[in-house]
């Protein structure tokens, strides 16, 4: 029975080329939404090297400044003084770097002007982060101390600094500066916030060494914690630093804030939180994307049922005559039902081919640099799944209408 | 064969109450060719489709080989047409997106216990019945009005149902189409014994049947 709704339903397919063509559009074209939508979330937010200790991890990604009246507010990432002063040896803490964003640097190389992304950081960050070395080894603690002008790059610089050659030993100029390369690494996203960069220097090479003082700068805090469950007390301890601060001239600012936490709770707290206030703001959303999710699939379902209600009227004479001959209403319903299913399947399968040629086509597009976007296929199953739920749906209810049509009333148009 | 006592049917809308029979008393042999006549409204289709058992009855008793089927599930009743009864209408019913031998299929595809091939050759058979084993591959819109209602009998006939039901077989049919038509109905009740109900405003075809029975608001008149 089941092998000839099929056939039936192929049938009707075929004749109906552009009703199964809108259908087939619609669901593959949901799915690879989907796909790249979690593909890009993926590669923002997940598990991937460099970042292997991910969920060990916390950062401090912004911090704010206050006057004493609250009108005033500075905000920027933290200053060295304060990270170092305050921010060192918390409870739980296993290892501690400093980094500061990146930023666009220019290098004059056989009188080319290449563009590079520099931070500066220290030995820890090299052990917190597990980059792939291509070439030599990173800096350390004591070349940071003692201010050695060393660098390491990404494989893109390499390339386009010394070609096809090797860079150890080498040097380089980048932003008026000039260090000898000690490392090359695999090139790592640019939408990695915190290890992205094309050349890693120390802190100490800064070109002043006023970054010493300020309590405000442009620098990140990385914690390296000795397990998740330690997050809590050092996120809580982290506070209460804060309040330790002291301040040059507390007429003029006398409150800091900040906050330890993950790249996605980050995220999340940028969308939804204020500044000062740290409560996580993950479920909130998390129930936004999924909410998104499901509101984007729920647009295609309830335009295939839109368009199977309306050709409830179209079949009516076929609904009429399947009666007559003896199909009873149920037998009906599964036929209409295997129909969508089958119809879900198929944009399914084309869903997912699109998928994976759209997020090839992005990653080779470079628009993300050293970007890699890859077929999540856990989440294909469940945006499949999802889909096949609503196929049902859009089956389901457009069948059960057609099966309560009355076989005389189908049959007199 | 088919036995109505006093067969009522009323439709009810919540403005107006219609009836469409009134105490209708009928019994039909097995074997017999009989037509049903009277003006347009007067309860015609709606005593075929209480026959067929498409319909309903507000009121009174249908039995089909002496089983009354008044109690019966749809379930039950689709089961029953499926094995019983073939219709054939004014209007053909065919189903567009499928070819002539797919159509003709269509009763076949409720009977569980046959395969794929079973089916194919009993469709190709009825379709060889009414003379159309040329056109098998076809699909409807490429057939004349006069092929299209003998794909329509060639599916009524498909599953051999010992009654065939036709609401004016002929009535979107020119005359001789219609009498081709008719040729056909008459030759499947003389030659293998199918017990035929028409519907039809034609006198010269009721002619040939063996019984007329004619409606006039709803009732019997004889
Ligand atoms: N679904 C319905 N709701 C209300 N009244 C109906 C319905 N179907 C039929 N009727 C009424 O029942 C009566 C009989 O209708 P029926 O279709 O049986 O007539 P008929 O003899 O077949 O006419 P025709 O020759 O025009 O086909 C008519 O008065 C019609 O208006
Ligand atoms: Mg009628």
């Amino acid at each position: 029975m089941l092998k000839n709704y099929i056939k039936i339903a192929f049938k009707v397919f075929l004749r109906r080329k552009f009703f199964t063509f809108i259908s087939l559009f619609a669901i593959s074209f949901t799915l690879v939404v989907l796909m790249v939508a979690v593909a890009f979330l993926d590669h923002t937010f997940g598990k991937q090297p460099p970042e292997n200790k991910q969920d060990r991890t916390l950062c401090v990604f912004h911090m704010v400044m206050k006057t004493p009246d609250g009108g005033g507010t500075w905000s920027s990432g933290g200053g060295y003084k304060f990270f170092d002063r305050y921010a060192r040896n918390l409870n739980g803490v296993e290892k501690m770097s400093l980094c500061t964003e990146t930023e666009p640097v220019f290098s004059y190389h056989n009188g080319e002007k290449i563009q590079s992304y520099l931070k500066r950081t220290d030995g820890e960050f090299w052990q917190i982060l597990e980059f792939t070395f291509l070439e030599g080894a990173p800096f350390t603690s004591d070349d940071e101390k003692n201010v050695n002008f060393v660098a390491v790059i990404n494989d893109a610089t390499r390339k386009k600094f010394f070609g096809d050659e090797s860079a150890a030993g080498k040097t380089i100029e980048a932003d008026g500066q000039r260090f000898r390369v000690v490392g090359v690494v695999a090139n790592v996203p640019y939408l990695r916030r915190t290890p992205f960069a094309d050349i890693w220097v120390p802190i100490s090479t800064m070109k002043t060494n006023n970054y010493r003082g300020e309590l405000m700068g442009n620098f990140n805090a990385l914690f390296l914690a000795r397990s998740r469950s330690d997050f809590l007390a050092i996120k809580d301890e982290f506070q209460v630093r804060l309040k330790q601060v002291e301040f040059p001239d507390p007429r003029e600012w006398n409150q800091m804030y900040g906050v330890a936490e993950t790249y996605f709770e980050n995220t999340s707290r940028s969308a939804f939180g204020r500044q000062e206030n740290y409560q996580s703001q993950n479920a909130k959303f998390l129930a936004a994307l999924i909410g998104a999710m499901i509101l984007f699939m729920l647009l295609p379902t309830i335009n295939l049922i839109n368009i199977n209600v309306s050709r409830i009227m179209e079949r009516a004479s076929e609904i009429g005559v399947r009666k007559a001959f003896g199909a009873s209403s149920w037998t009906l319903v599964w036929q209409f039902v295997v129909e969508n299913v089958l119809l879900t399947l198929i944009g399914g399968a084309i869903g997912f081919a699109l998928s994976r040629f759209v997020l090839q086509a992005i990653t080779k597009s470079g628009f993300f640099p050293y970007a890699e976007f890859h077929l999540n296929y856990r989440v294909f199953l469940y945006g499949l799944a999802l889909a096949i739920f609503f196929g049902l749906m859009s089956g389901v209810y457009p069948a059960w209408k057609m099966s309560r049509l009355h076989p005389v009333q189908a049959l007199k148009g | 064969m088919i036995q109505l006592e006093s067969v009522e049917k009323v439709y009810r809308t919540s403005k107006i109450e219609t009836v469409a029979l009134t105490n209708v008393n009928l019994s039909v042999r097995g074997g017999e060719f009989i037509s049903i006549m009277g003006p347009s409204g007067s309860g015609k289709s709606t005593l075929l489709n209480v026959i067929g058992l498409l319909d309903v009855p507000s009121g009174g008793k249908v039995s089909i080989n002496g089983q009354p089927v008044t109690s019966y599930s749809d379930r039950h009743l689709a089961q029953v047409r499926n094995e019983a009864i073939g219709f054939i209408f004014q209007t053909f019913h065919l189903i567009n997106d499928l070819s002539v031998v797919d159509n003709v299929e269509i009763p076949l595809l409720y009977r569980r216990k046959l395969s794929g091939s079973e089916r194919r050759k009993l469709a190709l058979r009825a379709l060889d019945r009414v003379g159309l084993h040329a056109r098998v591959h076809h699909f409807p819109s490429q057939l004349s009005g006069g092929q299209q209602q003998r794909v329509a009998i060639a599916r009524a006939i498909a599953g051999n149902p010992r009654i065939l039901l036709a609401d004016e077989p002929t009535g979107n049919l020119d005359s001789q189409m219609g009498d081709e038509i008719m040729e056909v109905l008459k030759r499947l009740n003389e030659d293998e014994g199918t017990t035929i109900v028409m519907v039809t405003h034609d006198p010269r075809l009721s002619g040939q049947t063996e019984r007329i029975v004619r409606l006039f608001d709803g009732r019997q008149v004889n």
